[in-house]
């Protein structure tokens, strides 16, 4: 709190501690008085109530001061948002896409990241796209955050000013691992940014069809070492026989290539037993889709 | 109808039947379940509602046990998911919209505006079976088709329409309540217009009274649109309708705008209607007139009007225009102005009065500092820079439950420890009230302050799972729930306890000047024998 990492960090604050005190004061005073009126006026200290109907004076006061306040407090909380929507021309633009249930970061040259990186004291303007569902692009330490909708581009914008690693949340519910639709924004000096985003340390060494099930996500429901997700893992998959249910109907199958693709385009079809039919359909071209079959089969 | 009529305001009126003993034409259950006096289905109300607060109550505390630490502790994340969705819709369409109205409205409205009935007690027994109707779907929901709904009870858009859970069903579910809830205000506005004992004028009506009629317009005006909105998500869901979904051409912003068109008013529908049950209270307790009388009506009327127009501030981040942002924000402010006015009434109330401590009294003083810390949240994440770094954090949940629960919470059990003597003709122990109410006091500070501070830090709501910078506050939250529902167990204990071994209690316990005092408890069927005639303002205190 209060640490200055970004543009709004400050505006922010400043307006929230405004209305805290000015809070404080008010709930200490009532609360005060409350307990002080119950006590005093006891009905064994005072057995006769003085029948009071009211006070035209008071009634004003207390309509019109609290006007006033409220008042101040709209003006600080807008004047210190009017900002987080004034872009720098000079921002440099990061695509962030959301799906269910991790983001991907796609900048101008073509580089994808499941983090966001970004230099130091450069406003960077993140257009948000989502590809199924609502989700949330929240940055706490920045105090920026934008529903991420679905045929709807939306923005934020901020500008770092402290290197460091800092929590993107995703804070719209969007599904079973909502809770775990988690990454972060790393915050690097002007150099080191420079050589992350020329260099191809995520891209390239990586076989297509590992990029592939990264980049659509599905390796945040199917694990590529055996452990126990959402859906079933991809290790040992391809070739081995599943129990699975059709149209409500159990049968089993063999997991070959058709059975794969099937489960990407149409997962709803025939869904693994003991799992939950929760999976979205992906439309991929074949090209793609063979690829990630491919790599699947290489999980042995 | 009585046999014996004796006149009314007799030194000792002699005790008749009551409407818990009265023949009837049907028996045992029956005579119950097809009731049309508006205190049995008081009765009904309150057992169905108390048992669904108890089963939401009961699945919070689970809630909390998951979250006391992070990573998995004693449930997985599509069962969280099921969970904090069933909590939310069972507490707010089955335990606060209908909270006070369903119960003390339909108990103690009519006497105190001195009618023998509701106007349309049929109706009133319908709203009742449609309640039923709308809870059975929404819990049957969770145990067929596809997997127990998920998403939260604001079932947003598009992922209500993509969502392989049983979605429908619990929508449906939900306007069924929504009638049920339409159903009551219509008879409640149509009774206090129509219904008033002679020379009760509209300055002399009881506040209470005066914040159902309040609450029966946002009722009537608010309600449809939910439901309209349930409908058109089942059609998506069904015929593919392109409504919300963008896949099918539709627009999520939209749904948003037409859930929050009814759901923020709501929270009017849940909060006026305590404020009400507060202006009665601390007025007996004081043993002196409320402070300010028309200023709390107009406060009233006020609140239920504007309130229309804020329900934008639920979507400061959903991508709606900034202009609409400055506006919501605006009025939001504005609302805040008549809920203070109330505060400064209700302890002006306090100055000079004759108070008589008893549990009443404590919850109501209760509510006003849940209340109040409510409200001040409130003007918080009604300015928009805050809300954008608070929506949808834990302190979104806080601020929420201090208002419903602390404050429509504490009310609805104030109510119920103020006018129970009348209900039951029998007195709790009032030592183990105070006792109940210390735990609940404590345990629900305790339970939901920390989550403004998981909040600020910026621990987004509705996660299942956390990073351990916000296990400490999480930790604190969870022990606060045990002793929050150990208050409630034990309040619960007593009253039921009390309801048949109890101390016989007077008409008139608290000294209440409003009209139910003036009656036997508990009422006779159609409550008097003469009606009254009013010659004077509802606080009179000799």
């Amino acid at each position: 709190m209060f640490n200055g990492t970004s543009t709004f960090v400050e505006g922010v604050d400043n307006a929230f501690l405004f209305i805290v005190v000015i809070s404080l004061i008010l709930l200490i005073v009532l609360t005060f008085l409350m307990v002080y009126f119950i006590f005093r006026y006891r009905k064994e200290r005072n057995p006769v109530a003085s029948q009071i109907e009211g006070n035209v004076t008071l009634e004003v006061l207390w309509t019109v001061i609290p006007g006033i306040l409220v008042l101040m407090m709209f003006w600080y909380g807008w004047k210190a948002y009017t900002p987080m929507r004034e872009v720098p021309e000079d921002a440099m633009v990061v695509k962030a896409v959301a799906r269910m249930w991790a983001f991907s970061f796609e900048y101008d040259n073509g580089k994808k990241s499941d983090k966001l990186v970004v230099p130091i004291n450069k406003p960077v303007k993140v257009v948000l796209e989502a590809t199924d569902v609502l989700h949330a692009f929240y940055i706490p330490a920045f105090r920026v955050k934008q529903d991420m909708v679905p045929g709807n581009p939306q923005y934020v914008w901020f500008s770092a000013s402290k290197t460091g690693s800092y929590d993107i949340f995703c804070a719209e519910y969007c599904g079973t691992l909502h809770s775990a639709m988690i990454t972060k924004v790393e915050v690097l000096e002007e150099t080191d940014y420079q050589a992350w985003y020329e260099g191809s340390a995520l891209a390239g060494d990586e076989p297509v069809g590992l990029k592939l099930l990264k980049d659509n996500a599905c390796i945040s429901c199917h694990s590529t070492d055996g452990s126990q997700l959402v859906g079933p893992t991809f290790k040992g998959l391809f070739g081995k026989t599943h129990k699975v249910v059709s149209n409500g109907v159990e049968k089993e199958i063999v997991a070959d290539d058709a059975y794969l693709m099937k489960s990407i385009t149409d997962p709803a079809s025939d869904v693994v037993v003991g799992f939950p039919a929760i999976m979205q359909p992906y439309q991929l071209p074949d090209s793609s889709l063979k690829s990630m079959v491919e790599f699947i089969k290489t999980l042995k | 109808m009585s046999e014996t009529v004796l006149k009314a305001g007799s030194a000792e009126p002699q005790y008749q039947p009551s409407y818990l003993e009265m023949e009837t034409k049907h028996k045992g259950i029956l005579s119950w379940i097809l009731a049309t006096d508006h205190k049995r289905i008081a009765q009904l109300y309150f057992f169905s509602m108390m048992t669904m607060f108890l089963i939401g109550a009961l699945i919070g505390v689970l809630i909390r046990i998951e979250l006391m630490a992070p990573g998995r502790t004693i449930m997985d994340a599509q069962t969280y998911n099921g969970f904090f969705t069933l909590h939310g819709i069972i507490m707010i369409f089955m335990f606060v919209i209908p909270g006070l109205p369903a119960v003390f409205g339909n108990f103690v409205m009519p006497i105190m505006i001195g009618a023998k009935d509701v106007a349309f007690p049929r109706v009133n027994l319908l709203s009742w079976y449609l309640y039923v109707i709308g809870g059975i779907i929404v819990l049957t929901s969770q145990f067929v088709g596809s997997g127990p709904p998920d998403g939260g009870w604001t079932f947003y858009a598009p992922y209500s329409v993509k969502s392989a859970a049983n979605i429908g069903m619990a929508a449906m579910g939900a306007f069924f309540l929504g009638f049920s809830s339409i159903l009551t205000g219509l008879n409640f506005l149509v009774t206090i217009h129509r219904m008033r004992a002679p020379g009760m004028s509209w300055d002399r009506i009881p506040l209470f009274v005066w914040s159902l009629y309040a609450t029966g317009w946002i009722q009537i005006l608010a309600t449809p649109v939910i439901g309209i909105t349930l409908v058109l998500i089942v059609f998506e869901r069904v015929f593919q309708l392109g409504f919300f979904d963008p896949a099918f051409g539709g627009d999520p912003i939209l749904y948003q705008h037409l859930f929050w068109i009814y759901s923020h008013p709501a929270v009017y529908v849940m909060i006026l209607p305590a404020m009400g049950a507060i202006s009665e209270i601390i007025p007996t307790f004081a043993q002196r007139t409320i402070f300010g009388y028309k200023a709390i009506v107009a406060s009233s009327l006020l609140i239920a009007f504007v309130g229309y127009f804020v329900w934008g501030h639920h979507m400061y981040t959903s991508g709606m225009s900034d202009t609409a942002k400055w506006v919501f924000s605006f009025i939001t402010f504005l609302v805040a102005i008549p809920s203070a006015i109330k505060v400064f009434n209700w302890v002006a109330t306090l100055y000079k009065g004759s108070i008589n401590i008893q549990p009443p009294l404590l919850y109501a003083v209760a509510f006003m500092f849940t209340f109040m810390i409510g409200g001040f949240t409130g003007l918080i994440i009604g300015a928009v820079a805050q809300d954008i770094h608070l929506h949808d954090t834990t302190f979104i949940v806080g601020h929420f439950h201090y208002i419903v629960f602390g404050g429509t919470g504490f009310a609805f059990f104030g109510a119920l420890h103020y006018w129970y003597p009348k209900m039951y003709g029998r007195m709790y122990n009032i030592k183990l009230a105070n006792i109940a109410w210390g735990l609940f006091f404590f345990g629900f500070n305790v339970l939901y302050f920390p989550m403004f501070v998981a909040g600020y830090m910026g621990m987004p709501r509705r996660y299942f799972d956390y990073l351990p910078e916000f296990y400490i506050p999480n930790l604190i939250s969870t022990m606060g729930s045990w002793f929050l529902y150990a208050g409630i167990i034990l309040m619960i204990y007593n009253l039921v306890k009390s309801r048949k071994t109890g101390a016989i209690a007077p008409a008139n316990p608290w000294h209440g000047v409003t009209l139910e005092w003036s009656i036997q408890s508990p009422p006779t069927y159609e409550n008097f024998d003469e009606i009254p005639v009013v010659k004077d303002g509802p606080y009179k205190f000799k």
